[in-house]
Order: C-alpha cells, then sequence, then structure tokens
C-alpha cells in the first residue's frame, strides 16, 4: 500500500496502479477521453492531467503510476485551465453542429465540454470540411468529428488484429483513416464495428437505417415484421437506463409493437433452426468424412475476414445462412405463402447487436427471389433504443408483452447464441442427443463457456471424443484459423465471433460496452437460458413442424433452396 | 528488381522500417515511395500496411509523389512560422512559380513544408536535400536556388 494525497485528502491505495485508477477508487472522477477500458493507456488526449507535486509539467493520470508519498491536485487551477484549453483546442477542429449529429445527448466530447464549463470557445475554428465516407453498405466516417482520440485505431489493432484503421498524417494535419486514404469497402474491413462502438464522438458510426424503419412503419401498403437476436434482450435496457444485465425481453417486445410493427418475433426460433441444419451438417460431415472441422457461420464479420483472408478454409465454413438470414428467406416465403401476403409487400427488419449484418443483409448470395434483400432493414441496438426513444415509449413502465405466434417458442439453446461459446454449446446438445439417441444427462457443457480468447475442449458423443474449439474477437479467430490452414488440428467443430464476448458484445451494442460489461450480459443471457422450458434446439416443436409441414428433411433440398448459402473469395489484391 | 535487393539487405525486424523505406526512396531519381513499394515493405516487415503508410504519412522526409531534384523543405513549427519580417513560402512560390507541394516543370525544384529540423535559434529555416539553412532572407533564397540551378548546369 502506498500513502498518497489526492486534493489534501491522506488516502491509503494499493501499489503499481496509476492515478487515474487511485482516484477513481476513492470517488473521484477524473475527466478522460482516449482513456478506456480494455484498450491500451495511450495518454493521447491529455484531458485526465492533474497536478503532481514536485513534477515540471502536468501528469497525465492515466499513465503516472502512483508512488508513495505522492501529492497530487485533481481540480487545481492549472490542471483545469489546461483542461479546458485542450478540449477548447478540440473543439476548435471539431464539427461542433451538435443538433445536426447522431451523437447529440451521447457524446463523451460535449459531456465534457459540458463539465468543464466550456460554454464558448476562445479559439477559432480551423476545421477543414472532409468528405464524409458512406459508401460501404455498414459504417459511415465522418472525419469532421473525429478527434483523434485513437480509440478506433487501437481496437482495430489490439482487439481485432486488423489494423485497418492508423493514424495519417502528423500534427493538425492528422487523420484516422485506412491506408492511403482508401475508403473501407477498399480495404481489408470486416465491418466489425468496434470502432463504432468505442469511438466518443460521432465521427464512426453503424449506417443508419432507422429513416428507412419509420419509411416503412408509415407505408399502409408494407406488412412490415421485426426478428430480435438474442444478444439484444440484455443489452438494449442499458440503452434506456435500466441496470446493466437487465433482462428486457417483454418490455421490448411491447415497445416494438407500440412502434407500430405488424407482428414482433423471435431470431432465436431461426437460430433453433440453425442448429438443426448446422447440425445435420456437422453429422453428416463426421458420418461421411466430410471437411472438418466444420466452422459455425454465424457471425457476418468472421464471415468477411475468412473470405478476405482465409479464402482457402471456405470449405470449412458451415454453408448454413445465419439465423438473421435464415428468418429473412422463411419471411419471403413462407411466411408469406402462410399469410397470404405478397413478398414483395413485406418488409422484414432485424434488430441486431452487430453492424456487419447491414452487409450481410445486402449480400447477393442471401437472396432468395434473385433480386431483392430477404432483409430491408437491419437496426443495431442502439439504433433500436434511439427509436423507442424517439417516440417517448416509458420503456421502464411497460407490460411485457410475449413475441407473436406461432413462431413464439424457442429453446434455451438459441438463447445462449448471444454469448462467445454458445452456439458451439447449442450445436452439441443436439448433435450429441441425436448420435447417440438418449437423453442428454447434462446440459450445460461448462468447457465451451468462459471469456478465454481460444478455449479448447472434449467431449464425448457415442464414446468417441471430439476435440471442438472456440474463439472470439479477429485477433484470435486468425490464431485458430492459422492452425486450421497449417493442418492437423485435432478439430472436428470450430465456433467463431468476431466481437469480444461473442455478440454481447458486438459492434452494435450499446455505447460504453466493456468485457467487464459484457460478462454481465453474458450472465443473463443464461439466466435465459435456464429459465426457458425447451432447452434443446431439436425439442422447439414450432421448429419440427415448419419442418413437417414445408422445409422436409433437415438439410434436404428445400432446407438447402431456402437456408444455405455459399461464399466467395474476397481478396482485395 | 532494386526493391528486392534492398528488402534482402535488412532483417525481418520492425525496427528496421524507416532505415528500409529511406533506402528505398534514396535510390530513386524521384525521391518517392508508391503503394507497391510500402505493400512490399510491409510484407517483408510483418507489418500491417496501414502501420507503414502512418510512418510515411507522418515524416516529411517521405513523399508519396514524385519529387523534384532539389527539394525545398521549410520549416513551418512555431519560431519558423512566427518570422514575420517575410514569409519564405509565399517568396519561394513567386519565385519558383509554383505552390507548395508541387514541382517545377523542368524537374528542378520541389516545393515542401517541413516540421521542426532542431535549429530554432537559426529561424527561418529550411533544407534543401540534405543541407539545412538558416538566417533566410529573400536575398538568401535567391542565392541558394541559382546556385541549385547552376549546379545542374555543371
Amino acid at each position: 500500500m502506498a500513502k498518497i494525497k489526492i486534493n489534501n485528502m491522506p488516502l491509503n491505495v494499493p501499489d503499481g496502479i496509476t492515478i487515474l485508477e487511485a482516484a477513481k477508487e476513492n470517488n473521484f472522477n477524473i475527466p478522460t477521453l482516449c482513456y478506456y477500458p480494455d484498450l491500451d493507456i495511450k495518454s493521447d488526449c491529455r484531458v485526465c492531467v492533474v497536478e503532481v507535486k514536485g513534477h515540471k509539467g502536468l501528469s497525465t493520470s492515466c499513465s503516472t503510476p502512483i508512488y508513495d508519498g505522492m501529492e497530487i491536485k485533481i481540480n487545481s487551477p492549472r490542471a483545469q485551465n489546461a483542461r479546458k484549453a485542450i478540449v477548447e483546442m478540440m473543439l476548435a477542429n471539431h464539427d461542433a453542429n451538435c443538433t445536426a449529429c447522431v451523437r447529440n445527448m451521447n457524446c463523451e466530447l460535449q459531456r465534457l465540454a459540458e463539465s468543464l464549463g466550456i460554454h464558448e470557445n476562445r479559439f477559432d475554428t480551423v476545421l477543414q470540411e472532409k468528405a464524409i465516407e458512406q459508401s460501404n453498405p455498414s459504417i459511415v466516417r465522418n472525419a469532421n468529428r473525429c478527434i483523434k482520440c485513437g480509440r478506433c485505431v487501437d481496437v482495430c489493432k489490439t482487439v481485432q488484429g486488423m489494423s485497418v484503421l492508423e493514424t495519417a498524417g502528423r500534427s493538425h494535419d492528422a487523420q484516422v483513416s485506412p491506408a492511403y486514404g482508401k475508403e473501407l469497402k477498399d480495404v481489408f474491413c470486416t465491418y466489425c464495428g468496434q470502432c463504432s462502438a468505442v469511438c466518443p464522438v460521432g465521427a464512426i458510426m453503424e449506417k443508419d437505417h432507422t429513416h428507412n424503419v419509420w419509411d416503412a412503419l408509415d407505408n399502409g401498403d408494407k406488412h412490415v415484421i421485426v426478428q430480435v437476436a438474442p444478444a439484444i434482450r440484455v443489452s438494449l435496457g442499458e440503452e434506456l437506463n435500466l441496470p446493466l444485465g437487465s433482462i428486457v425481453t417483454g418490455k421490448m417486445v411491447a415497445a416494438l409493437k407500440m412502434l407500430g410493427f405488424d407482428r414482433v418475433f423471435d431470431t432465436n426460433f431461426t437460430a433453433d433452426l440453425t442448429i438443426i441444419e448446422e447440425g445435420h451438417e456437422l453429422i453428416g460431415r463426421l458420418k461421411e468424412r466430410g471437411k472438418l472441422p466444420l466452422i459455425t457461420s454465424c457471425c457476418p464479420g468472421w464471415i468477411n475476414y475468412c473470405e478476405q483472408e482465409f479464402p482457402d478454409l471456405i470449405d470449412h465454413l458451415s454453408s448454413c445462412k445465419s439465423p438473421q438470414q435464415m428468418f429473412g428467406s422463411l419471411a419471403k416465403t413462407y411466411y408469406a405463402q402462410r399469410e397470404g401476403i405478397n413478398p414483395d409487400d413485406i418488409y422484414v427488419v432485424s434488430v441486431m447487436p452487430c453492424t456487419a449484418k447491414k452487409f450481410e443483409a445486402e449480400r447477393p448470395e442471401m437472396r432468395v427471389n434473385g433480386k431483392d434483400p430477404d432483409v430491408d432493414a437491419v437496426l443495431t441496438t442502439r439504433e433500436l433504443a434511439k427509436m423507442i426513444k424517439q417516440m417517448g415509449i416509458d420503456f421502464d413502465n411497460l407490460r411485457e408483452q410475449k413475441f407473436d405466434k406461432p413462431d413464439e417458442v424457442t429453446s434455451g439453446a438459441a438463447a445462449i447464441f448471444g454469448a462467445t461459446g454458445g452456439v458451439m454449446e447449442a450445436a452439441l446438445r443436439s448433435v450429441k442427443e441425436i448420435l447417440e439417441e438418449r437423453p442428454l444427462e447434462k446440459l450445460d457443457f461448462d468447457t465451451v463457456r468462459g471469456t478465454d480468447g481460444i478455449r479448447e475442449a472434449e467431449v464425448e458423443i457415442s464414446g468417441q471424443t471430439h476435440h471442438v474449439a472456440v474463439a472470439h474477437t479477429l485477433a484470435n479467430a486468425r490464431t485458430l484459423a492459422q492452425k486450421v490452414r497449417e493442418g492437423g488440428t485435432p478439430y472436428s467443430f470450430i465456433e467463431i465471433m468476431a466481437c469480444p464476448g461473442g455478440c454481447v458484445g458486438g459492434g452494435g451494442q450499446p455505447y460504453g460496452t466493456t468485457s467487464e460489461r459484457s460478462r454481465e450480459r453474458i450472465y443473463s443471457i443464461y439466466q435465459v437460458d435456464r429459465l426457458t422450458k425447451i432447452r434443446k434446439s431439436h425439442d422447439n416443436a414450432a421448429v419440427m413442424n415448419l419442418y413437417s409441414n414445408y422445409l422436409g428433411d433437415p438439410s434436404g433440398e428445400k432446407a438447402h433452396e431456402l437456408l444455405h448459402t455459399h461464399y466467395v473469395n474476397r481478396r482485395k489484391k | 528488381m532494386e526493391l528486392k535487393r534492398i528488402l534482402e539487405k535488412y532483417p525481418k525486424r520492425q525496427d528496421c522500417l524507416i532505415d528500409v523505406l529511406l533506402d528505398v526512396q534514396n535510390t530513386k531519381s524521384t525521391r518517392h515511395l508508391t503503394e507497391v513499394e510500402l505493400a512490399r515493405v510491409s510484407e517483408h516487415l510483418g507489418l500491417p500496411e496501414s502501420h507503414v503508410f502512418s510512418v510515411v504519412s507522418f515524416y516529411s522526409f517521405f513523399s508519396m509523389t514524385p519529387r523534384g531534384k532539389h527539394i525545398l523543405q521549410v520549416c513551418r513549427d512555431v519560431p519558423c512560422y512566427l518570422n514575420d519580417t517575410f514569409n519564405v513560402h509565399e517568396t519561394l512560390e513567386s519565385m519558383l512559380g509554383i505552390k507548395t507541394g508541387d514541382t517545377t516543370e523542368d524537374g528542378l525544384f520541389t516545393l515542401e513544408y517541413s516540421s521542426c529540423l532542431g535549429c530554432c535559434d537559426q529561424a527561418p529555416v529550411m533544407r534543401v536535400n540534405d543541407t539545412v539553412y538558416g538566417n533566410l532572407t529573400p536575398d538568401k533564397l535567391r542565392a541558394i536556388i541559382s546556385e541549385c540551378r547552376s549546379d545542374d548546369d555543371a
């Protein structure tokens, strides 16, 4: 323990921590900007500077370790003035037309300026207007709002191992961009959207689909249906001021009905369907000695990555569409037929924790009629929360409602798709039981759970040991994919998710997502699983009815036509 | 293959980046780097291309546009910038008939900005290829330019 003083208050704090951590532990919140939990300490922005007795200049509290006898002044006039000047300079090179920005009232720079009492800027603007990049389906980059904090660069480089975004140029000409100032569509970007989730301002955002959805909802000729991904129900509450990890399934359904959707469905239904299809694919490959390991294909960030950097592994990918796209194709075929609605009049919206899902929905390989997208608009968790706020819905007081029939029945196996290891566990529950032809003794496959970057496990099926592996974040995906490329891995089945923690930590999740917060969401997801009556996908009678009434056999001809796809080599040079 | 020969000289170590880039650039009469070269360097050293580009864009001694024989780099950091007796840039622009960033038609001169050259006591300062000139005046600029021209004639 070290004895220090903060603002003349004597304190005992653990050795080795930073000023910022010591202050936080004692209820002083030093303002920060480039600092972000889980990312490297950059001390780029200098907003967290404090005065330390004996130090010549001001010290950045995020990067300065405490020592015994240290005397720190957080709010000395000198520190406050420095902070203020730094933020004023940022504002002088920032498009501060706040009401025209999606981040208005939800912007870290705005909050900072407010808390520092900046109501007018002493500096003239030096902003030189730059073009807004919006040429890809997922991410919009507005360099006019960038304050060069470096969080996006860091998450792209260290968490995802991609290094798509970098700082270019120096001093006030510095910019964040892909190499050579290219656009994201022309480089190895997977659209995972982690950059958009950590951006403190409105410089990197998901492509806004809320306008398209409002228009569709307002169009009397359109039958507008919505599906909600497994990870949304444990994260949406955070954007609407509910406690971390709140399970808001019922309120979310009620809110979607209030927004005017004709039907509200659960993506968990097609997640169960995915397990049946993918499970049969795995069983088929195991029995016929097909290409192994089989690798999951639910995550569009991973798919983009695989197609760009590991095209030689495409044969390993499951040919199953993701739950989002299975829902889309069924909506425009089976559902249209059942309800007697022209598929052209059905508008399918999905709510996803993900920005890459916007890209996936636009893929030409994902169109059952060969010309129109099956999923017409994709909202992120943040966008849905925004629409709920725009509608003025008192979310917390809503009476819980159920998903629409008859697809409201879903399994706990589908619920855990949102957590890393979840698809693996869901598949194992079904594959093991189907192959062994007797009920599982234990439903939980604890060895594939957890948050280690790469997890390996052995699973006994009919007396045979099968090796499986789970990876999350693209950096870990690369390590695992490289092993598979080199050959000789013992795995039969691999699950890969591009984002940290899986979909709970997706690029479209609420601002302020950290691994700590994701762990809480994962806890809630397993809670949903435990509280669900049916916990295995193949026990979902509604899914099995769909097979007998419409699809035929799992992995059969009709199922292949509607629920499977193919991938292409997208190497960019 | 000039590039291949240069790359082979260096171990596959990330700290060689600037040396490799300078070597590649200096072997070319245009003293500039291309996307293809950056890609090859990044591949050789095992660095992301975005990082290599970041380094090239940071240092003013690297360029990604072809340059003339004499590269005039005028410092624009504070002490040089605050010099108010005359504007080095504007003077050079009118003497050479080009804008900053451009190269004269005869390929003799390229006019650029530079970050601090470390000679603040002699502000305003500029560098011509590897030589630094301080305490600049309009006369001195004229002399430097005609010296460069006569070098070329010789």
